[in-house]
């Protein structure tokens, strides 16, 4: 009976403090202000993202002409002005939320199977194995990302998965070298060493024990990956390469207001904004998860 | 030292040599070619043949690979296909305009970023510490050929203070450099900042106070110089990008840098001068880093004692 009692203290201990880790992180993420407006921002991005498209049509809302329209200036009928072919500046940048926020998001996850994969093979086995993929990491470093997604695009042809791709491609190495320096200190700990004895194959301790350990690096890196690949998008369609016209890309309609600068800024201004707005929450976001993750990190 | 920097050039080789290979490749990928674009329109399939045996693309991709690979390592760098002349000698041609603009930016991104990263450590916690978070974050989230375009309305529109586009005498930099400047800066406030912060705290600071040094003497001579190396670090990569990453800036002020001339061979299939440019800016950006690496040596002396063993 005594014994019966000891054991549910011992699990009821467990159980509080398995829960706790969410918990504190949550709890350390809140007291950061800048932190949680990011948070309700990005929770609206995602929001605007999924739902835009059930309440504008792409035929009439987004890509249909009026050319009786054109160039009006911010008004209460058109917030944000109408564009050379008359279209609502507006409509489309809420509508293309989806093709920026799936690109950054696609890509990040690109991004982590490739480079997490690679990170954790390298850190887990070390030795030449390690050498290797960190000199191939060296490679895809030594081009600036914008001329490999150049090259990249070129090379399979311009399509928002082709996009997707390509940034995975390019941001990869640098998930692959965060996993790499997180996995490092946890590889030769004890419980790693226990479970092998125990009997768990090298997959099973690099999925199950030493990637769940080394996580939070990389959780910070994910959502600021979410950020630079969405800023790296937007450079690749302002250069014409990334998502094809007429489709309402933020980089893209800033590209296409570009040529009337100087008389219809405004042209420019909103997709602009739309990109910095989101990029910045993400960012606040990334730094705030870091913050809460490691509270000593904390300055 | 001398021995680490040979080591280092010498590891530089394979990796240039796979920059080369990924980068020919990507190029042969690319539909389109450029015998079919140069070719006159009503040319014979023999004609265009005879052509791309003049141009030195016949044969596989692997056999034409070997042929650039050979005279690479022989210093040869190939005759642009779209140009008609030397790749060394287009790419001499355009990077004056690079280095200029990549160091004009750096130096206004360390004025900048410098005495802002210092003022918000050591007031850290107050409005100016906030602010210079907030200003460093935005300027990351921004992108930053936006920053040129808005610069541009504002200064060449608007105020006709600055030229929009082109490249001549100093006024033509401006813009261009404040826009790179601007986007560099934000990275090197935030490390600037949290570097000081975490020297701020030592005891040798605490000593050196006491000792009765002045506060201004403390930042900077005690504190600075410690914070020094994550700086370096950043600055070291910061420069090396600036040298081929900021095509989108060389695009919106018509700077004729190297970055915009390797994107307009990518886009014309010009696969020497495109190969060529990626690996001579990959060469660049390694050298870079090797000297932040050497210059760890010069700012750190426990870092020089590591290398003289």
């Amino acid at each position: 009976m005594a014994r019966k009692k000891k054991k549910a203290e011992v699990s009821g201990q467990k159980q509080y403090k398995k829960r706790s880790i969410a918990a504190e992180v949550w709890r350390n993420y809140k007291k950061n202000p800048s932190a949680m407006i990011a948070l309700v921002l990005v929770v609206i991005i995602v929001f605007v993202a999924i739902f835009a498209q059930f309440f504008y049509d792409f035929k009439k809302d987004i890509v249909k002409q009026h050319i009786k329209e054109k160039f009006q200036k911010p008004s209460a009928e058109h917030w944000f002005g109408t564009d050379n072919y008359g279209r609502d500046v507006f409509t489309r940048v809420i509508y293309g939320t989806k093709y920026s926020l799936s690109v950054g998001v696609v890509a990040v996850a690109i991004s982590c199977i490739v480079g997490v994969t690679l990170g954790l093979i390298a850190g887990y086995y070390g030795g030449f194995i390690e050498d290797l993929i960190l000199r191939f990491c060296e490679v895809f470093t030594g081009i600036p990302s914008i001329l490999m997604g150049v090259a990249l695009m070129t090379a399979f042809g311009q399509s928002i998965g082709v996009l997707m791709l390509a940034i995975g491609l390019v941001y990869a190495p640098m998930y692959c070298r965060t996993t790499r320096a997180a996995v490092l200190p946890v590889r030769d700990q004890e419980y790693i060493e226990a479970a092998r004895v125990a009997g768990v194959g090298d997959l099973g301790i690099m999925f199950n024990h030493v990637l769940p350990n080394a996580l939070s690096p990389i959780i910070v890196q994910v959502t600021m990956g979410v950020a630079s690949a969405i800023l790296c998008a937007s450079g690749l369609s302002f250069l014409g390469l990334g998502v094809p016209i007429p489709m309402p890309e933020w980089g893209a309609m800033l590209s296409e207001g570009r040529e009337f600068m100087r008389d219809y800024m405004y042209l420019t201004i909103f997709p602009g904004l739309a990109i910095m707005i989101t990029v910045l929450s993400f960012n606040l976001m990334g730094d705030g998860l870091r913050d809460a993750l490691d509270p000593k990190l904390k300055q | 030292m001398a021995r680490y920097i040979i080591r280092r050039l010498l590891l530089m080789i394979p990796v240039l040599i796979c920059v080369s290979f990924v980068v020919f490749f990507l190029m042969d990928l690319a539909p389109g070619d450029i015998v079919s674009q140069m070719a006159p329109a009503d040319a014979t399939p023999e004609q265009i043949e005879m052509l791309r045996e003049e141009m030195g693309l016949n044969g596989s991709v692997l056999q034409r690979y070997g042929r650039y690979l050979w005279n690479l390592l022989h210093g040869d760098m190939g005759t642009s296909l779209s140009l008609k002349r030397p790749v060394m000698e287009v790419f001499i041609e355009r990077l004056p305009a690079t280095l200029k603009l990549a160091f004009a930016s750096i130096v206004i991104a360390l004025l900048i970023s410098i005495p802002l990263g210092i003022a918000a450590a050591t007031h850290h916690r107050t409005w100016l510490d906030g602010s210079s978070v907030v200003l460093s974050m935005i300027s990351v989230s921004m992108p930053a050929f936006w920053l040129g375009l808005l610069l541009i309305f504002a200064f060449s529109y608007k105020i006709k203070l600055f030229p929009s586009g082109g490249s001549g005498s100093f006024k033509y930099l401006i813009l261009p450099a404040l826009t790179l400047g601007t986007e560099q800066a934000g990275n090197l406030t935030r490390i600037t900042r949290s570097s000081m912060l975490d020297v701020i705290r030592q005891d040798y600071l605490r000593t050196a106070r006491a000792k009765g040094v002045s506060e201004k003497q403390v930042i900077r001579k005690h504190a600075l110089k410690n914070a020094l190396i994550p700086i370096i670090t950043v600055l070291g990569s910061t420069l090396g990008n600036a040298f081929g990453g900021a095509v989108a800036i060389e695009t919106v002020f018509a700077w004729p840098g190297i970055g915009r001339l390797t994107v307009a061979a990518i886009n014309s299939r010009d696969m020497t001068l495109a190969t060529g440019c990626i690996i001579m800016f990959t060469l660049m950006l390694n050298l870079t880093l090797l000297i932040v690496d050497i210059a760890y040596a010069y700012v750190d002396p426990r870092v020089k004692a590591r290398y003289s063993k």
